[in-house]
């Protein structure tokens, strides 16, 4: 299994969506083929349009807010006394999660397509906040499937999704989260593609909406990539770019732009979530050796018991919540490109603590899970090498776990 | 020999009707009562579709997940399913049995050892919802060489020209969802119009048999008494559902309703 330098690997995929051979592809019942059909055509050519790259690129600048800040923590790297650590701050993104760009695209998709609704899922409720959004910039329709467990422990974003007109339905199957909500919500497609375009909230699903999800997230490295030569003149020698991993879109948009480098000077971390320290439940199939099922349409890594029942999972962090993984990370993961670990509910809290403590910064759980890893690692390396962690999203929405976990002065009234 | 499920559809054409097919969930509401069901209701249905239970099926409205979610908390295994349809098959061994799930359950136990084990437990067909074609072709292939029908699906949503290719790949059966919907959901859609549909797919070659499936109830298969056959699931599992909650026994009530659904179509 081999990454293909100069092609964009949401296109080093075979006829039938799979890369490497073996991730990914279409496990979908007959009834969406023809959907996801008209999808791929109807990506493939606007992504080489000129005019519709232009007006993604507008409604970026000038509605998403692009592009994020790219900052140095200096505090931290002073009280760290190792690398150098930055962060590209996404959660400055309208919205404030890296969410924002895969629900900007699928809605001009929508739009393109003639369909007047989108339904979307949801984890920590980002996905469908910033779909609730979009939808409501562009006239359409929007209905969010979250899991019930969700809302209750995201209230932040759900109130947000209502306000913006989304209908929310919560999904009371299974483990009542995301992995139910992804189910739920590609139920109601099945039904109803006839009339509504489906958004899928992160680089999982059919071939075809890792493919749109990877495309629009990407947008985070491109930027990431001028800062970077803005500051230091060119690519770092030593660049490490850490990245926390639930379905993998923040990471894979972060990462994108820097797959051609050697990984000896560019390296990719990504983060999966360990759960709680005391319980075997996790959701990091790459780091714990998980085997290779169907999840959601798309072969992959996926916690699953013998029987290939997908089990359950558990983490402080409802968007890494997820017993699969992107089929692109796992592309990734054989090609050696990238490099996957785990931090566990409590030790992303105590990097939330640190961050905080010494910056003007507030990753959500989900960015706190890389910072641990990169804090950690950052200390042994050398000053010359670049830390980056994206931070891409912003604890607001986690301020009812914080406030139960970490106490009142963990939480900001904003 | 001829495989039994065309025998099923043989000897309802001579009767001048058509086959009726059951669904219900191996395991649902537990290992022996799915096998009590099954033998309850072989008199009157024709084919026993029997569901793998899978905790998740993008394809399935809320009474099959209730009742694939009960067999599952039950404990319901892969090997269970196999002994249920091998101790049925000892009870009456031509019913023609086809199991229903999702690929990541096949597998994980192995195409080749999980068709094996369908051959030596009696299975004569196999329903895969997410391994559409032609990202099934390979698996169709080891399916024909065991004399296991694979069945391919067919949707509202399928071009014409998909339909020809599927069709002239397929295996002597093939099963056509009466709407966009997942299992269960209400008739959306005219009797007249599903016929229109399924005819429009029959006539590509009228040889092979095509079944209907997806919102039919007690109510609605009076009216599609042309097709080649008609699939039953979501009311059934849904009388299970009902059984229990009123303390009243699935396998007679289940029994009942399927003896019903069988004279709407006589």
């Amino acid at each position: 299994m081999k990454l293909i330098k100069g092609i964009p690997v949401i296109d080093q995929g075979n006829q039938l969506g799979f890369w490497g051979g073996k991730f990914g592809g279409n496990f979908v019942p007959e009834t969406l083929k023809k959907p996801i059909e008209d999808l791929e055509i109807l990506f493939n050519k606007l992504k080489k349009d000129k005019k519709f790259i232009t007006e993604r690129d507008r409604y970026f600048e000038n509605w998403v807010g692009a592009p994020t800040r790219f900052i140095k923590l200096e505090n931290l790297t002073n009280y760290i006394g190792g690398a150098q650590i930055w962060s590209k701050v996404v959660s400055d993104a309208n919205g404030g999660a890296h969410k924002i760009y895969n629900a900007t695209v699928h809605c001009l998709l929508a739009k393109r397509s003639g369909k007047k609704i989108i339904c979307g899922d949801t984890g920590a409720g980002y996905a469908g906040k910033m779909l609730s959004m979009a939808a409501k910039k562009f006239g359409l329709k929007c209905k969010i499937f979250m899991g019930a467990k969700d809302i209750a422990r995201q209230q932040p974003n759900v109130k947000a999704m209502k306000k913006n007109g989304a209908e929310v339905i919560p999904v009371y199957s299974g483990s009542q989260t995301l992995v139910d909500a992804v189910s739920e919500c590609m139920r109601f497609w099945v039904a109803n593609c006839d009339t509504t375009a489906m958004c899928v909230g992160s680089t999982v699903g059919p071939a075809v909406f890792v493919r749109i999800c990877g495309w629009s997230t990407s947008q985070i490295s491109r930027e990431l990539k001028v800062q970077l030569i803005e500051e230091f003149g060119s690519i770092p020698k030593k660049l490490k770019l850490y990245n926390c991993v639930g379905g993998g879109s923040s990471s894979f948009g972060f990462w994108n732009e820097f797959m051609d480098y050697d990984k000896k000077q560019v390296e990719f971390i990504g983060v999966e979530a360990g759960g709680p320290a005391k319980s075997k439940k996790h959701a990091a199939p790459l780091t714990y050796g998980s085997k290779i099922g169907i999840l959601h349409g798309a072969a992959q890594y996926v916690n699953q018991n013998s029987d290939g029942q997908i089990e359950e999972t558990e983490s402080i962090s409802a968007g890494l919540d997820y017993p699969g993984i992107s089929p692109l990370h796992c592309f990734l993961k054989d090609t050696k490109r990238a490099r996957y670990t785990a931090a566990s509910d409590e030790e992303a809290l105590s990097a939330f603590k640190l961050v905080t403590k010494f910056e003007d910064l507030r990753p959500s759980l989900e960015p706190s899970h890389a910072f641990f890893v990169a804090l950690k690692e950052a200390k042994k390396l050398s000053k010359d090498t670049v830390v980056v962690v994206n931070s891409c999203g912003d604890a607001y929405k986690d301020r009812g776990i914080l406030e139960q976990r970490l106490g009142k002065k963990y939480v900001k009234s904003n | 020999m001829l495989n039994p499920i065309s025998a099923a559809f043989k000897k309802a054409k001579t009767e001048n009707r058509p086959a009726l097919l059951t669904y219900t969930v191996a395991g649902d509401s537990s290992k022996k009562q799915s096998l009590d069901i099954l033998k309850s209701i072989s008199k009157n249905a024709d084919i026993l579709e029997l569901g793998v239970p899978h905790n998740t099926p993008v394809a399935d409205g809320s009474q099959i997940q209730t009742s694939a979610y009960r067999a599952i908390k039950k404990g319901i295994k892969i090997n269970d399913i196999f002994r249920i349809v091998r101790d049925f098959k000892r009870f009456d061994k031509n019913k023609p049995i086809i199991l229903m799930g999702y690929y990541n359950m096949i597998f994980q136990y192995g195409d080749n050892n999980f068709l094996k084990k369908c051959k030596n437990s009696g299975v004569n067909g196999l329903i895969v919802v997410d391994l559409p074609w032609p990202e099934n072709k390979d698996f169709a292939k080891k399916c024909r060489k065991k004399s296991i029908y694979f069945i391919q699906l067919l949707s509202p949503t399928t071009t014409s020209k998909r339909l020809k290719k599927i069709i002239q790949n397929s295996h002597p059966m093939n099963y056509f969802i009466s709407m966009l919907s997942t299992t269960g959901g209400k008739l959306k859609v005219s009797p007249r119009q599903i016929l229109k549909n399924y005819n429009r797919i029959k006539k590509i070659n009228p040889k092979k048999e095509i079944v209907i499936g997806f919102g039919i109830t007690e109510k609605t298969i009076g009216k599609l008494k042309s097709a080649d056959g008609l699939v039953v699931g979501s009311a059934i599992c849904k009388e299970i559902t009902r059984s229990l909650d009123s303390r009243q026994n699935p396998v007679t009530n289940v029994s009942k309703l399927v003896k019903k659904l069988k004279n709407k179509i006589k």
